[in-house]
Parts: C-alpha cells; sequence; structure tokens
C-alpha cells in the first residue's frame, strides 16, 4: 500500500512541518517514508508545498504527478492541487480561509474549520496546521494518531510547551474527519 | 541502526563528519546550502573548522592545502559554483590530492535555475583543464547518499584524487530515513604530506612540471591509477534485466522514477529493466555491453550527455535512444510510461 499526500498553504502555516511529522511517523511505524519540499525563492506569505510519500515497499519516484490525497490551507493551493488528485482521492479543505467547495464529484472531500477550531475550540490559534493533519490521519491508515504524537514530541522538543495543545488539536481534526464519514 | 529523518544535504554533511571530514571550505549557492550550514554547527562541535570562503575559487584552494598537509575535507557547490572550482580541482588532481566535492546540480546553462537537473554530467566526469576524471558517485536513495559519502573520503585516499558525489535537488532538498553505519577507518599512506619535515627531506605538493618528459610520465601515472578503478571501483545496480528485452538506463533518483515505470509496463506484459550506474566515472561499460537487449532508452535530466558514454559502451551493438527533460523539469512515471509504450507499439528497432 502506497500513501501520498500533499500538503499546501502559505508560508508560516506549517505546512512543511506537518508534512515532516507525517513522514517522521511513517518511519517510525517502519515504513518507508520520503519528503519532498517545494523550494525556490518565495515571498513572505507565498505558497508552500510539500509532498509526502509513505510505502509498505521501496519508494520509487518521489515525485507525484497525480497524489492520492492533498491538505489544502489556503485558496492558492486548493485551486492548484484539487485538479491534480487521482480519482477517488482524498481533498482536506481548511474551510476557515477557502471560500468556496470542491468542483470536482469523483473525489473525497473533508471540509475542516482549521483556524476557527484551533483559535476557538484549542485557544492555539497557530495549531490550525495539526486540525487538517488529524483530519486527514482520520481518513486514511498513513500513520496512526498514537505514532504521530510521538513523532510530535521527538520533533518539537525545544517547544514542549504547546504540544498538549497540539495533541488536543490533533485529535480534533480526528474527530471532525470521523464525524463527516 | 537508529534511523534518522533527514534531508538529503545535511545526510551527506554529517556522512562526512562521521567518516573523519574535520574540515569545510564552501560558498554558498542554492539548493545545496544545508550542506554548509550544517558543516558550520557540526564541524565547531568536534573540534573540525569552517571557512566561509571569499569565492569557489578561494574554497577549491583551500581544499587543496588541507589535503596537502594530509586533512579529511570536504567542499559542496551547485553547477555554476561547480565550474569556478574546476581551476582548483585540476590543481588537486595534478597534485594527487585526496578530496572530497559534492555537486547538487541545478539547470543550466549560466546561471540557468534551481531546481532538479542533470546539466553537469559532463563537467563531472570529464572535468575542466587538464587530462583528469574525479572518481564521480551518483546516489539515488538519501541512504546511498550517506553511505557513498563515507565511501568517497576512502576512494579519495586511495587513489589520492578528487571524488565527487553528484545530486540535485531531489537529493539535496529530500528527507527520506537514513541509518549511518559505524565507519571503519582505514591507514593509508600519509608519508607525501607537507605536515613538517624534521629529519626528513622536504615533501613538495605540486602540479607544475615544466619539462614535457617529466609532465607526460605524470600523466601516464594518473592515468595508471583510473585504469585500476575501471578494473576495481565500477559499481552499478540492475532492475529486472534478468528476462529483459528492454532497457532503461539511468542514474540518480531518475532511476527510482523508472522502476516506477517498469513496474507499470511490466504489468502491460512489456519486458522492460533498467541499468543504473552508481559511478559515472569509470562507467559502468561492460554490463551495457554485455545486456542482450532490442534497445536501450537513456532517459536524463539533461539533453543528453550520459548517452555518449553508453554508446561508447555498447559500440554500435545496441541502439541507444533518448528521452530527456531538462530546465528543473523532473520526468513522471507516466510520461515514460507513454514513450516506452510508444516505442514498443512502433517496433522501434
Amino acid at each position: 500500500m502506497q500513501y501520498e499526500v500533499v500538503f499546501a498553504g502559505f508560508g508560516g502555516q506549517g505546512v512543511m512541518l506537518i508534512g515532516q511529522l507525517l513522514a517522521n511517523a511513517a518511519m517510525m511505524q517502519g515504513k518507508e517514508a520520503c519528503w519532498m519540499p517545494s523550494y525556490g525563492p518565495e515571498m513572505r506569505g507565498g505558497t508552500a508545498n510539500c509532498t509526502v510519500v509513505v510505502s509498505d515497499e521501496p519508494i520509487g519516484s518521489p515525485v507525484v504527478p497525480a497524489p492520492g490525497a492533498a491538505v489544502v490551507m489556503n485558496r492558492p493551493s486548493m485551486d492548484k492541487f484539487e485538479p491534480m488528485l487521482k480519482p477517488g482521492g482524498l481533498l482536506v479543505v481548511n474551510s476557515s480561509l477557502i471560500d468556496r467547495k470542491a468542483s470536482r464529484t469523483d473525489i473525497d472531500v473533508i471540509y475542516v474549520d482549521a483556524n476557527h477550531l484551533a483559535e476557538h475550540t484549542i485557544k492555539s490559534p497557530r495549531s490550525a496546521n495539526m486540525v487538517a493533519l488529524g483530519a486527514y490521519i482520520g481518513r486514511t491508515n498513513a500513520a496512526t494518531p498514537e505514532i504521530v504524537k510521538e513523532a510530535m514530541a521527538k520533533k518539537m522538543t525545544n517547544k514542549a510547551r504547546f504540544l498538549p495543545a497540539n495533541k488536543a488539536a490533533l485529535d480534533l481534526g480526528i474527530s471532525v474527519s470521523r464525524e463527516q464519514e | 541502526m537508529e534511523k534518522l529523518m533527514m534531508k538529503g544535504s545535511e545526510a551527506i554533511a554529517e556522512a562526512a563528519v562521521r567518516a573523519g571530514c574535520r574540515l569545510f571550505f564552501g560558498y554558498p549557492i542554492t539548493p545545496q546550502n544545508e550542506i554548509p550550514e550544517y558543516m558550520s554547527r557540526r564541524l565547531f562541535e568536534v573540534g573540525g573548522q569552517f571557512v566561509q570562503a571569499e569565492s569557489e575559487v578561494a574554497a577549491s584552494n583551500m581544499i587543496y592545502g588541507a589535503a596537502a598537509v594530509g586533512a579529511r575535507v570536504m567542499t559542496s557547490s551547485s553547477s555554476p559554483g561547480i565550474s569556478l572550482k574546476q581551476e582548483g580541482l585540476s590543481y588537486c588532481a595534478g597534485s594527487e590530492l585526496p578530496v572530497v566535492v559534492v555537486n547538487i546540480m541545478r539547470g543550466g546553462p549560466g546561471l540557468g535555475g534551481i531546481q532538479p537537473s542533470q546539466s553537469d554530467y559532463w563537467q563531472s566526469t570529464k572535468p575542466g583543464h587538464g587530462d583528469w576524471h574525479p572518481l564521480v558517485l551518483a546516489p539515488s536513495t538519501i541512504q546511498e547518499a550517506a553511505d557513498l559519502v563515507m565511501d568517497a573520503f576512502d576512494l579519495a585516499d586511495e587513489y589520492r584524487n578528487p571524488v565527487m558525489i553528484l545530486g540535485y535537488g531531489l537529493i539535496g532538498q529530500m528527507m527520506e530515513p537514513v541509518a549511518f553505519r559505524e565507519y571503519q577507518p582505514r591507514e593509508f599512506d600519509k608519508s607525501w604530506t607537507t605536515c613538517g619535515c624534521k629529519g626528513r627531506p622536504p615533501n613538495i605538493v605540486n602540479s607544475l612540471y615544466l619539462d614535457p618528459n617529466i609532465l607526460e610520465e605524470h600523466n601516464h601515472a594518473i592515468f595508471q591509477k583510473y585504469e585500476r578503478m575501471k578494473r576495481e571501483e565500477v559499481r552499478f545496480e540492475t532492475f529486472r534485466m534478468d528476462d529483459a528485452r528492454f532497457c532503461l538506463a539511468a542514474y540518480g533518483t531518475v532511476a527510482r522514477i523508472c522502476k516506477t515505470a517498469i513496474a507499470q509496463l511490466r504489468d502491460e506484459g512489456i519486458k522492460v529493466g533498467l541499468i543504473r550506474p552508481i559511478t559515472l566515472f569509470p562507467f559502468p561499460e561492460a554490463v551495457f555491453r554485455e545486456a542482450r537487449v532490442r534497445w536501450i532508452l537513456d532517459i536524463e535530466m539533461s539533453m543528453g550527455q550520459m548517452i555518449e558514454d553508453v554508446r561508447l559502451a555498447v559500440r554500435g551493438r545496441t541502439p541507444v535512444h533518448f528521452y530527456g527533460r531538462v530546465g528543473g523539469v523532473v520526468p513522471t512515471p507516466d510520461e515514460i510510461v507513454r514513450k516506452v509504450r510508444e516505442m514498443y507499439k512502433e517496433g522501434v528497432k
């Protein structure tokens, strides 16, 4: 089984971080994993994305023209990656910042009010990325929530005080995606 | 062995430190800045020295000096920066100095772009001025990059010759799990170094030979080392070649993209395999020559550079075709599938 997912948003939303958390978690689960960032000259507030491939087998191409899933945190990312998804793919939409519905009917869509939930329910506005990651994890088996939390603890050693909020944000995202099943 | 999720550039730098590299001289250029960044922090921890040189030319002469006193030393850059380093590297080859150079290629010519490209096959395997070659290693995964860097230092010392690690953004920027093997230090003869001559005649490290007869002899001596490399150091990987009727030729991460394409083509009943050179110099000629296939399709992120060595290897016995993407465009498995399918259906010879 192979999972491919693009995490996309604007610089500062933490899309690179949630991609790394998934890749780390997959590795800790004994799977093959690969994280590839977009790189190049970008301005503050510009777009950023990374592709994560998780597989039971050695990973061939780290370049995925039609990913199985995309987590889009802002409108330009949705416009870019929705058309690229493979038929039957999964689109996680941050409905706090994206004012349109998905236009494709051949894909699964989860709408998650990530910024709103992070700010008002978790009281941690910057954990919106974790809510979105939770929504993805809740629908797929790319990595278990427990291992993602372990990866979080390992990765964020110098930000340990934010750990409880981030774990809660992940759980909230998972429950949102399960409600929409 | 503990696995770490690491960026290729950082894995390359860490592998170098674990192989005993304590000196790094470089100059920033995308997409390999994480190598000097990592070294600037890490070498400080292990008692080494990091210098951000005033230019690439300066850095390539600093590694000359470090190698001349017997130190393990590395530099890194990307395509246009490697052009600038070529002068110093030729001096290293002429003076028979063991240095390790990392080239994280980008698109060209000129300033080009910064996205993945294999535009430096020529300037890596057939470099700047003078008759010489570096030994060139081309990893396809981050794990292999880390392993090859450790080997690179030993190969540089074994042959007293520059060794180059050749990657691009897909190696330098990508993260994959890495387990560093326990590096086993080997003893190398360092009696030739210029590190104090008390009680013995002075050693001279130099590439200047004004007597043509002596310089000719020196050139022959250097090429004897290359003949030994061709006998002892050739590395390659074959994939599904046992029953293959058609063969893809690709190096680095492009070979992984080919493997994904091959899985799909095999499902369609097209018997295609892959030969992946790991050493680009010395080039794995024999495996290409001995492959009993209808044709070879050489796939590169260039306008066709390695294809010249593939053609020389098969000596006209096997037709060699080409498919390439350039400018930083990475070929997808689908387009390789389409290309092979098309050639198969048209009965290309």
